[in-house]
């Protein structure tokens, strides 16, 4: 149970965003530039004539959003605290930001403090720009309960953005845009288990603490606690209670193709990453699934929690095309 | 003791709000670690920080009237708190605002049907009901309590005392609650047992009325 005191690598605690947007933006001068007052990350050389993509929210999913920014992804990405929504001026700013005349398109993760803000953002800039918007909730571990919130936003996220960005630099309007990031979402579902939690920067401790036998299953991407604990067990194991509920809940059969995502949380190595992947495709290959397309990697990240999540989108032709579409951001690239 | 609000007490009121903010933060962020995500005693406290500032620089003749000054208060939180709460606690100042108007001076029943105006406010951006375990559960029998005791007559020192001690017993109450909304919704029956940091805010909120009252 005890869990040893973890160390960072900050300078103060409340410097942590705005020193590493700049880190960020210093490492990219090609790609990206700074708006630090708003702490906007937007494309070096902005798009014209074309549906402008915003997202953001709280800090602490690194890569997710500024390292999303780019040819083929978003416009504009808006951070705020770590795991605390922007402030409805920031998206404010970020949507005329993100304005090159065709309207502008938010990716909102579905957390009551962040539709809150975008929604006061786009009445805020309605004047000036043509607000639509995508909610995504596609982590199946919060399946709604009667007037709750709804599914959180996860990593089905990156798939939205993708295939959005791939839309409007194509030069499709904000409507189809908007109604094809919708459909992106109703078409993914997420589910993610830890096996540690995370720390706050300049804290020492982690949200909450697991015996050595136990792993939290059904976590978000904030260090809460998820849905209940289960027997640590091998990694073809885990990753069966991961997969298992995803194929049932997208009812997919045999011959359907999917775009998987398999996403560390912020501490999980690429070589976890590897063995989690090769046990999705075995599982999905079993049932007759084709996986269509897999991204590995950190990209929707809860600080530096030790855990993983699998997020299966089902695809068609047209869905593959976007996705293979050229995109060039600081962490997405081909 | 102020006898009734006016746009110092208003300004004394966000400070000390400030102010308890900081003293607890640590107990704010311990109440949000235990079913939420463990940054409310932070992110109040920095945005609350700055609203203040904000409000050490007038805008131009426009808070001549409370409702000016409300709405004002109201924006700043749009502009400096982030998370739910920025928005939340910014519809309840704009609805204040706009109740109160071109009023410069509430007195207790005046300042009970601002606040009722916030509140709805809120609600109207928050959905919130009774025993949803949130700020709402804190701030609507605090609202009712300073109704009451306008209605009996009551001076706003004992108006606004009430009204904590409602908050009070309010953000108590949450304890036992399964949350409905926000995120330790997510935890379903794990939320129950755990006091919510909405709540714990809120009634902070409530105290430091008392308190600019009885120094106003």
């Amino acid at each position: 149970m005890s869990t040893p005191t973890r160390r960072q690598f900050i300078n103060a605690p409340d410097d942590v965003i705005d020193e590493a947007l700049e880190g960020l933006v210093l490492a990219n001068p090609h790609l990206l530039k700074l708006d630090p007052a708003e702490r906007l990350v937007s494309r070096v050389t902005p798009a014209t004539k074309k549906v402008g993509l915003l997202s953001g929210g709280g800090s602490g999913h690194e890569p997710l959003h500024a390292g999303l920014v780019g040819t083929g992804m978003l416009d504009v990405a808006v951070a705020g605290a770590v795991f605390a929504s922007p402030t409805a001026s920031q998206v404010r700013a970020g949507t005329l930001l993100a304005d090159s005349g065709a309207g502008v398109l938010h990716i909102v993760k579905n957390y009551t403090g962040d539709v809150l803000n975008f929604q006061i953002a786009a009445e805020l800039a309605e004047d000036d720009v043509v607000v639509e918007s995508v909610l995504v909730d596609d982590d199946l571990a919060t399946t709604s309960t009667n007037g709750g919130p709804g599914r959180r936003g996860t990593a089905a996220t990156v798939v939205v953005e993708k295939v959005c960005g791939a839309l409007a630099e194509a030069g499709a309007d904000l409507s189809t845009v908007a109604a094809r990031g919708r459909d992106v979402v109703a078409r993914s579902r997420s589910l993610a288990v830890a096996l540690d939690s995370c720390a706050h920067p300049g804290q020492s401790q982690p949200a909450f603490e697991l015996p050595d036998d136990l792993v939290e299953f059904g976590v978000g991407i904030h260090g809460e606690r998820g849905t209940g604990r289960i027997p640590f067990a091998s990694a073809d194991e885990l990753v069966e209670q991961l997969v298992d509920p995803l194929v049932q809940d997208l009812s997919l059969r045999s011959g359907d193709g999917v775009i998987a995502v398999i996403n560390g949380l912020g501490s999980t190595y690429p070589l976890e990453l590897a063995i989690i992947t090769r046990q999705v495709h075995r599982l999905l290959a079993a049932r007759g699934i084709t996986v269509a397309r897999t991204l590995t990697g950190s990209y929707v990240t809860s600080l530096d929690m030790h855990g993983a999540s699998v997020t299966l989108t089902v695809a068609d032709d047209e869905l593959v095309r976007a996705w293979d579409a050229p995109v060039r951001t600081p962490s997405l690239t081909w | 003791m102020a006898t009734a609000v006016t746009n110092g007490v208003i300004i004394d009121w966000l400070a000390r709000f400030h102010d308890i903010v900081a003293k607890q933060r640590a107990y704010l962020t311990e109440l949000d670690s235990a079913i939420g995500d463990a940054d409310h005693g932070v992110n109040m406290d920095r945005g609350l920080a700055q609203v203040v500032a904000m409000l050490d620089q007038p805008a131009d003749g426009s808070d001549a009237s409370t409702g000016a000054l409300l709405e004002r208060i109201g924006n700043a939180l749009l502009t400096s708190l982030g998370g739910a709460p920025g928005p939340l606690y910014s519809a309840l100042f704009l609805g204040a605002g706009a109740a109160a108007g071109e009023r410069t001076r509430l007195d207790p029943a005046e300042l009970a049907d601002s606040l009722r105006a916030g509140l709805a406010e809120l609600v109207r951006r928050g959905s919130a009901e009774s025993g949803d375990k949130t700020m709402f559960d804190a701030l609507d029998p605090a609202v009712q309590a300073l109704q009451k005791a306008a209605d009996d007559g009551a001076g706003l020192g004992p108006a606004t005392a009430a009204a904590a001690a409602a908050a009070v017993a309010g953000r108590e109450a949450t304890a036992p609650m399964l949350a409905r909304k926000g995120r330790a919704s997510y935890l379903g029956e794990r939320s129950i047992g755990h006091v919510d940091p909405g709540a714990a805010s809120a009634t902070m909120l409530v105290i430091a009325l008392v308190e600019a009252v009885a120094q106003g």
